[in-house]
């Protein structure tokens, strides 16, 4: 029994095999029951899963794809049209791309404030940390198009609850991210500006600012492409954009599909252009970083 | 048996090694000296394909290695053990598991995920090991080791793979002289007893000396020298390490009689 323990320092040479050998037999033993555990719950689960589905799982597989290929067939049946219905949609295009823009900025600032106020050894009341981060929780733990919903509720439809909406969630996911770069920021400057006699937001500034800028903006970009999705989506609950237009032209059905591809063409366009403008940015940014 | 043919690797318009020529008919114990950035890592590098070259070829033993690719270049990979500065073990795997690694190249993804290494084998990396001198050390975490331990645990990994040639990458760079001493010494008994290959990027003149049968000096990108170790007279070290009047062996040491003289207090200020 003691010869398995590992700690023992065993001498002779075939009692480290022995005993190592036990050492691996135990491990893909607990290895083999994980991998068995894991099967089986993914096995119940999908049966489960699949009685509760109305209509059945494998029934409806092959119908997956018959609205697309409606979509798709109206769609290449009024091609013509198509150029025509991209000017036509093009300023409700500029509208969401606008939302994006505007929410992501404001979200921005109010992840920064969130990120400083809530880090240890940055924060200018530390005992509020656990406030500032709380609050940066419930910012991002409630969805965009609950919050949406609700603004709508109250303000009516229309493009500004939509961007209260985004810019309350990208504060609280920016904070997050960014408080965990100002995490690892070196706190040498700051003590420098402090011995200066430097206010809180002049140590912030121009402390530690300039040390996470580049992570900042490159977490910002690629907030700036997720809130592109987020307000085509808002658009379907009322607040207006290329998601509101998408949403008539699919819910009427038939008739209208040309107009439907039309919007999934610019809007799969559009996310692709900032996908890739973004992701170059960043690049940039970040090699820049290292030299 | 190994043919290095005008060699070359460029950085864009930085040539790091600049037409290297080296022939080696017998299994030999080789060191490579020069300063930081003489190119010696470069061209260790492109030896075990890890970076390709610009120009040239290598040859071993009528093979073409530069024009190797996909599992060819592997498998030639797993014949020509590299060891570094660093170690570059996996630090949260056990020592055994990281000596295991040598095999790699033998087994599917899948059977190594699970970790389903042949008793035969594990018990192999465990004498392995214990010829190094560290089987105690067997089920610990790699990051749980001493510097002077990690580097005999890349060796084991090296051997594991049962190699023609090891290369190794200042392997003694980053350790004390007491670790540096084991290394080399068990460096030298791998080339004496199993007759491989043994090519070793060195930075101290004493070492390569001591060690190895053959030396080549390497200088911004060129070799300088190839010679036995009684052809590398001082003259020819200040040619290689490019240092005026004032340069000493012994400000290259890492022996511990050297520190205590008070040359090398002088030699080191000069460094």
């Amino acid at each position: 029994m003691t010869d398995t323990t590992i700690g023992t320092a065993p001498h002779s040479l075939d009692s480290i095999q022995s005993s190592y050998m036990a050492q691996v037999q135990k491990r893909r033993l607990y290895g083999g029951l994980a991998l068995m555990i894991f099967v089986i719950l993914m096995v119940a689960g999908f049966n489960v899963a699949d009685q509760r589905n109305a209509g059945g799982f494998w029934d409806g597989l092959h119908r997956i794809f018959d609205y697309p290929a409606d979509v798709l067939s109206e769609a290449w049946e009024k091609r013509a049209d198509l150029p025509a219905l991209i000017v036509k949609y093009f300023p409700a295009l500029i509208e969401t791309i606008n939302i994006a823009a505007v929410s992501t900025l404001f979200g921005a600032f109010g992840g920064l404030f969130l990120s400083l106020l809530g880090t240890r050894g940055l924060a200018k009341w530390p005992r509020l940390i656990p406030v500032f981060r709380r609050i940066s929780d419930i910012m991002r733990a409630v969805p965009e198009i609950v919050i949406a919903l609700v603004l709508i509720f109250v303000m009516g439809g229309g493009p500004v609850p939509a961007m209260i909406a985004i810019a309350i969630h990208t504060a609280g996911a920016l904070g997050k991210m960014f408080s965990e770069v100002a995490e690892n920021a070196d706190l040498k400057p700051v003590e420098g500006l402090a011995s200066t006699g430097a206010t809180w937001s002049q140590r912030m500034l121009l402390g530690i600012l300039p040390q996470v800028a580049p992570n900042y903006i490159s977490y910002a970009l690629l907030r700036f492409e997720i809130n592109i999705r987020a307000s085509a989506i808002l658009g379907f609950v009322g607040a207006g954009g290329l998601g509101y237009e998408l949403r008539n032209a699919m819910a009427w059905g038939p008739g209208r599909f040309d107009e439907a591809g039309a919007i999934f063409v610019l809007l799969f366009g559009t996310i692709v252009f900032f996908d890739q403008l973004s992701s170059r940015f960043r690049n940039r940014l970040t090699e820049g970083q290292g030299q | 048996m190994l043919q290095i043919d005008t060699l070359t690797k460029r950085f864009g318009d930085k040539t790091a090694v600049d037409a290297a020529n080296i022939l080696v008919e017998k299994p030999t114990m080789i060191g490579i000296i020069g300063r930081s950035g003489a190119g010696k890592s470069t061209l260790l590098r492109m030896l075990n394909r890890l970076s390709d070259a610009t120009e040239g070829s290598i040859t071993f033993e009528g093979e073409d290695v530069t024009l190797m690719k996909g599992a060819a270049k592997r498998d030639w990979q797993s014949r020509c053990a590299m060891i570094f500065q660093q170690f570059n073990l996996v630090p949260r795997m056990d020592v055994v598991s990281n000596v295991l690694h040598g095999t790699l190249n033998k087994r599917s993804t899948l059977a190594t995920i699970f970790n389903l290494y042949p008793q035969a084998d594990i018990h192999k990396a465990i004498e392995i090991l214990d010829r190094l001198g560290i089987a105690e050390q067997a089920p610990k975490r790699a990051e749980a080791l001493s510097g002077g331990q990690q580097q005999r645990v890349a060796i084991a990994r090296a051997l594991m793979q049962d190699p023609k040639i090891i290369l190794a990458d200042e392997p003694i760079a980053s350790l004390d002289p007491m670790n540096a001493q084991v290394v080399m010494q068990s460096l030298r008994t791998i080339h004496e007893e199993d007759g491989r290959m043994v090519i070793a990027n060195l930075h101290t003149l004493d070492t390569a000396r001591r060690y190895c049968d053959r030396v080549i000096g390497m200088r911004d990108g060129r070799i300088v020298f190839d010679g036995t170790p009684a052809q590398l007279t001082t003259g020819v070290a200040r040619d290689i390490y490019g240092a005026g009047d004032d340069f000493s062996e012994a400000a290259t040491s890492t022996e511990i009689e050297t520190l205590d003289r008070p040359e090398v207090r002088e030699a080191e200020a000069w460094i």
